[in-house]
């Protein structure tokens, strides 16, 4: 699903956020992303949306070179991915259904069928009675529920989240990660971004560290230790 | 999807492009789902310039304003050029003939004439006839009961099949060598000055338009800017999900458009509001002139033009704010 090889990332002014990373996720995979902050996981997961381009390196990602990708192929492209950002990225215009339709509206879907969809992804998050409320009025971890549902509304075959549980308590963030569970069982791959070793601790999956721009545990295909500390 | 069996090797394309189409899958045809996206997306922007009825008024006014200038000066010329053909007997060559001709040469004449291939018609007036119409129009009826006999030339009006006013010298001067024509006048000079000072009307107009319709693209355009602006965090959640380009720049064409057509409307108002203040006025200089002119109004079609014409310049304002703006704005 995702193939880094040799990439770096060097920002203009010479900072380094990456070097040299060579990792590969399986199709269906549920990985972790972790590093202290600024350890280049933002950047490693923009680089994957092509909101960043490689300075040296190649990117495949859901069998496209992202270095070779144009730029119109941009949103054909992304919409085979959902993304979950830690500031949810809601808008507030709008409420909660139309959010969460946003990914199904560029693509021009039909409404009615866009409507099914919208509800059975708010329903797996356990919004479906707040679909017509503005996103401001719900709480962190609801908003989080919104970007989740938004994420994966249109069945993206790869699901991204940035410190997808930063501002919620121990009990939502094991909520979450168990939504990005039942996606993964269905055969999404799921990559999850986070500083939150608790988090990663309780469950059996692959942990991509990073230190520093570098790729210090993880980049083999086999399951890592859990417990991993640096 | 394919599997991904080898980490380094790049996998297969067929997957992603297999993964777009079913992403974009639907009951409904291509064509009826644009049109419908094209609707929702017009009637939206429009809603979200009548939310603010305040700031769209302004920006109209604006429009409607630099609109109405060219806008009046367009009716005023296309008014003048309709004087200008009621008054077209201006261009026609008055032959006067021999004192004393009579009706068979006058008859000779006439038919040698309309022969022409320059003459589309003429008109006889045989001396009688012009001794009643002067006697009838100048006041000098009682002046001339004295005279013995009518002074008056038979006149021979030629109206010529040619458009082009810088000719009719030539032919008036064949029309004179034409056996019984004393004299052929045609006031060229008068003409001469008309359409000079009409061509002039016509450059100004179109300097004038092509400068305001400018200001209407940029002031569209930055006001579209600043739309652009507003729904910064929109558009860049709407790239980020996988919206192209033309879906981002939609809603601001649009706006663009809605701005144009205002304007436009206000435009129309104006002028009609115009043509209502000076047509009483006109009314009584025409009576002056003893003519039953009057202004010829801002029709259906013109209305209809109007509007195509504002919103096509809304539409090039905010098209070139959209390519300027909307690219600089990509998430990060």
């Amino acid at each position: 699903m995702i193939t880094f090889d040799s990439v770096s990332k060097r920002y203009p002014g010479g900072y380094e956020a990456l070097t040299n990373i060579d990792f590969h996720l399986k199709e269906g995979e549920f990985a972790f992303l972790t590093g202290h902050s600024g350890a280049g996981k933002s950047t490693l997961l923009k680089l994957i949306m092509q909101m960043e381009k490689a300075s040296a390196g190649q990117v495949f990602v859901n069998g496209k070179n992202l270095n070779r990708m144009f730029r119109r192929q941009l949103p054909f492209f992304r919409r085979n991915i959902g993304v979950v950002f830690q500031d949810h990225q809601l808008l507030f215009d709008r409420n909660v259904f139309d959010n969460v339709a946003l990914p199904l509206m560029v693509t021009g879907y039909d409404s009615r069928e866009a409507a099914r969809r919208v509800r059975a992804a708010l329903d797996k998050v356990g919004l479906l009675k707040k679909e017509n409320q503005n996103p401001i009025a719900l709480s962190g971890g609801e908003q989080q529920r919104v970007g989740i549902a938004r994420a994966v509304v249109n069945k993206p075959v790869l699901l991204l989240a940035d410190e997808p549980t930063g501002n919620l308590d121990p009990a939502l963030s094991a909520e979450i990660m168990n939504l990005f569970g039942q996606f993964n069982q269905v055969g999404t791959s799921v990559l999850i971004a986070t500083h939150d070793l608790g988090l990663i601790d309780r469950r059996k999956h692959r942990v991509l560290t990073l230190d520093n721009g570098s790729l210090i545990a993880g980049n083999s295909a086999t399951v890592a230790v859990s417990g991993h500390d640096e | 999807m394919s599997r991904q069996q080898s980490v380094k090797k790049p996998p297969g394309k067929k997957s992603a492009k297999a993964n777009t189409r079913a992403a974009g899958s639907s009951g409904q045809s291509w064509f009826g789902q644009l049109f419908q996206q094209h609707q929702s997306v017009a009637v939206d922007s429009l809603s979200r310039l009548l939310q603010e009825p305040g700031a769209s008024f302004l920006t109209w006014s604006v429009i409607g304003i630099a609109l109405a200038l060219p806008l009046c000066l367009f009716l005023f010329l296309q008014n003048l050029q309709q004087l200008n053909t009621s008054l077209d007997d201006a261009g026609n060559i008055s032959l006067f003939m021999d004192l004393g001709i009579d009706e068979q040469a006058l008859e000779t004449a006439r038919t040698q004439i309309l022969a022409l291939s320059e003459v589309a018609d003429v008109t006889v007036i045989t001396s009688a006839q012009a001794l009643i119409e002067f006697q009838d129009a100048s006041g000098f009826g009682n002046a001339l009961d004295g005279l013995d006999e009518n002074p008056l030339p038979a006149v021979i009006v030629v109206n010529p099949a040619i458009d082009d006013i810088e000719s009719l010298p030539a032919l008036s001067a064949r029309l004179e060598t034409i056996a019984g024509v004393d004299l052929a006048l045609v006031d060229l000079d008068w003409m001469r000055r008309l359409y000079g000072i009409i061509a002039m009307a016509e450059r100004l107009t179109g300097g004038l338009a092509l400068l305001l319709c400018l200001g209407v693209v940029l002031a569209i355009g930055n006001t579209v800017r600043l739309a652009i602006e507003n729904r910064r965090d929109e558009i860049v959640v709407v790239k980020l999900v996988g919206g192209t380009d033309a879906y981002v720049s939609r809603p601001f064409l649009y706006t663009g458009i809605w701005f144009g057509v205002g304007g436009g409307l206000v435009a129309g108002i104006l002028a009609i509001t115009a043509f209502l203040a000076m047509s009483g006025p006109f009314a009584r200089l025409m009576a002056l002139y003893n003519s039953d002119f009057s202004l010829s109004w801002l029709g259906v079609s013109d209305l209809l033009t109007l509007l195509l014409v504002a919103g096509g310049l809304g539409l090039a304002g905010a098209w070139l704010s959209v390519l300027r703006h909307l690219r600089q704005i990509e998430p990060s």
